[in-house]
């Protein structure tokens, strides 16, 4: 009689135990089923209609991509995204390595330094582009001041010069993330075992010859996440272009983030516009996919 | 000199001096280097606190000749009322991504069901994914809801896409604290939410303060969402800057421009500097994933 008592007793609040924990999650998960999954399937779907202003679901087949690639400014704006995305990563790379080490060497106000370096990451692209808009503006920025400053014969006209336009979008983008490339090398370099260098340098081995032959190759993992976070960055960068150029002159300095977003949004061309973030699906997947099978191989070996 | 090298051997690893040509090349380019990242900060203060005359006759980095904060004042009049868009949609779009995040991660951590991982996985891919897939069936989705150019249309699109970025802080953060605890509490009769509360909830601080300010940046500087979601009166400030800057209406007023980007950016860059160490950490957690 009693256990039959308890029983009744626990049942229904074992049953909401063992539910919760499902429960609790249950809204997520549905927000993310639908909201990540169907809606990228939803736009993938749009991809192969017709739709222009409105969304229709006329299914045209391929005509969407076939009209994206033969788009003079979609190619424009993937040359961009390539010219873009491999000096912002390599000199992102370079430069907060070499701040990295520098700042490693036992450096006086390092804490101080560091903060200078990172506070760039804390803005938002908007502000960033605004400030860069104005320091490279040809006639008032730092065109003049370096005039002024006795450089007679000094130009700065990159910002209007469609040949140029580019690598304002590089010197702002590099100025916002070095900072942050350099604190991870930096978090980096504090792992690598003091002994190993000390030991180099009982050999004779000089400094520079072992951060390179010795320290930075066993930084490979910290090289991979700054590459993967730098490229994830270049592919989705939308608002440093629509602050500082707009993506002129003309399209000269358009990505393919900004392409997506005028043709979707301002110019009614809803199809091809699903058409280019499809695209863009895929570049950030071929990018993703080696590096998280490398990551599970390596959690799987340790 | 040779005792202290003696005594502490890891005190100075690599040179045997203390002063040298080289280390005082190194603090010359780390200094340098320091001052080029200013410049743009400081430009944008010495810009904002300049008259549009004194703009035209000095340069970038010339002092100003009066202190003139009309800059400033005019700058407020125009994005003071989207700064205030962006707090209302910031302040409960963090709040409530964080509380989920907390909630989600505690489950994936500690009361794994059969399909928890999988979750987790196709949680993981949300750090990773261009929101260009999915603008427009959201747009179509608020539309519906009669959430398009509202505030709370942003904190909601903030709360679902914020989701795997705090997931993902509180998951890994509580997936190496020892399950024997929760397990002995279990034990105990202590329920879900018991645990939660009692045990896990006070050694969170550090990771709520991680995520808190991930979600406070990553919201406050949003410009994608802003601009396709909300446009007039719900605009955020990103917006708003961006609409100032880019006008090409009337004389270009300088001055304003900066002050308007200053106002836009002084919340996050106050927050960094308050509280850095929390940032630095948020954002090399957020990227060994994303």
């Amino acid at each position: 009689m009693s256990t039959v008592a308890v029983f009744n007793k626990a049942s229904p609040f074992d049953t909401l135990q063992r539910w919760l924990p499902k429960l609790v999650v249950a809204p997520s998960m549905l927000l993310i089923l639908v909201g990540f999954y169907g809606y990228i399937l939803w736009t993938f779907i749009l991809s192969f209609t017709n739709s222009s202003f409105m969304p229709s679901y006329k299914w045209v087949g391929v005509q969407q991509y076939v009209r994206l690639l033969d788009n003079d400014r979609w190619w424009v704006a993937s040359k961009n995204l390539v010219l873009f995305g491999g000096m912002f990563i390599a000199i992102s790379l370079i430069l907060g390595v070499f701040l990295a080490v520098l700042l490693d060497q036992r450096i006086r106000k390092e804490g101080f330094i560091r903060t200078i370096y990172l506070y760039p990451m804390a803005l938002s692209m908007i502000v960033t582009g605004t400030a860069w808009k104005w320091l490279l503006n040809p006639g008032l920025g730092l065109d003049k001041m370096l005039r002024d400053w006795g450089w007679e014969g000094f130009r700065l006209d990159w910002l209007v010069d469609q040949e140029r336009v580019v690598y304002c979008l590089v010197i702002a983008a590099v100025w916002q993330a070095s900072g942050f490339v350099m604190a991870m090398f930096l978090a980096g370099l504090r792992g690598v075992d003091q002994s190993i260098i000390r030991a180099a340098q009982v050999d004779g081995a000089s400094l520079p010859t072992i951060y390179l032959r010795i320290v930075l190759p066993s930084l490979r993992p910290v090289f991979f996440s700054a590459f993967m976070i730098l490229a994830h960055i270049s592919i989705k960068s939308f608002d440093l272009v629509a602050a500082m150029t707009a993506g002129g002159p003309g399209y000269s300095s358009d990505l393919p983030a900004m392409f997506m977003y005028s043709f979707t949004f301002s110019r009614g061309q809803m199809g091809i516009g699903s058409a280019s973030a499809m695209l863009m699906l895929g570049a950030i997947l071929t990018i993703l996919v080696p590096y998280l099978y490398s990551e599970l191989r390596n959690k799987r070996h340790d | 000199m040779t005792d202290s090298i003696a005594v502490s051997p890891m005190a100075r690893p690599y040179g045997k001096t203390s002063f040298s040509f080289s280390r005082l090349a190194i603090y010359v380019t780390l200094f340098g280097a320091a001052a080029v990242y200013l410049v743009p900060l400081v430009v944008m203060l010495l810009t904002s606190f300049k008259s549009p005359d004194d703009i035209r006759t000095g340069n970038l980095l010339s002092w100003p000749q009066m202190i003139d904060g009309i800059g400033w004042i005019k700058a407020w009049d125009i994005v003071g009322g989207y700064f205030w868009n962006s707090v209302k949609i910031t302040v409960p779009a963090v709040l409530i991504s964080t509380f989920i995040g907390a909630m989600n991660g505690y489950v994936l951590s500690m009361w794994r069901f059969r399909g928890s991982q999988l979750f987790f996985g196709l949680l993981l891919f949300g750090c990773f994914l261009p929101f260009q897939t999915v603008l427009l069936p959201a747009s179509f989705t608020l539309g519906k809801l009669g959430l398009a150019n509202t505030t709370t249309g942003l904190v909601l699109i903030h709360v679902v896409y914020g989701m795997a970025f705090t997931t993902l802080f509180f998951r890994n953060f509580y997936v190496a604290i020892p399950d024997a605890l929760v397990k002995a509490a279990r034990l105990d009769g202590a329920g879900f939410f018991t645990i939660f509360g009692r045990i896990l909830l006070p050694m969170s601080v550090p990771i709520i303060m991680v995520c808190l300010i991930w979600q406070f940046t990553q919201i406050w500087n949003d410009f994608l969402f802003g601009v396709v979601f909300a446009s007039g009166d719900a605009q955020p400030i990103t917006v708003a800057l961006n609409n100032l800057v880019n006008t090409s209406t009337g004389a270009k007023e300088y001055n304003v421009d900066m002050a308007a980007a200053m106002i836009a950016g002084l919340p996050t860059l106050l927050v960094y500097i308050v509280a850095g160490k929390y940032f630095l950490r948020g954002l090399t957690a957020g990227a060994v994933k994303g």
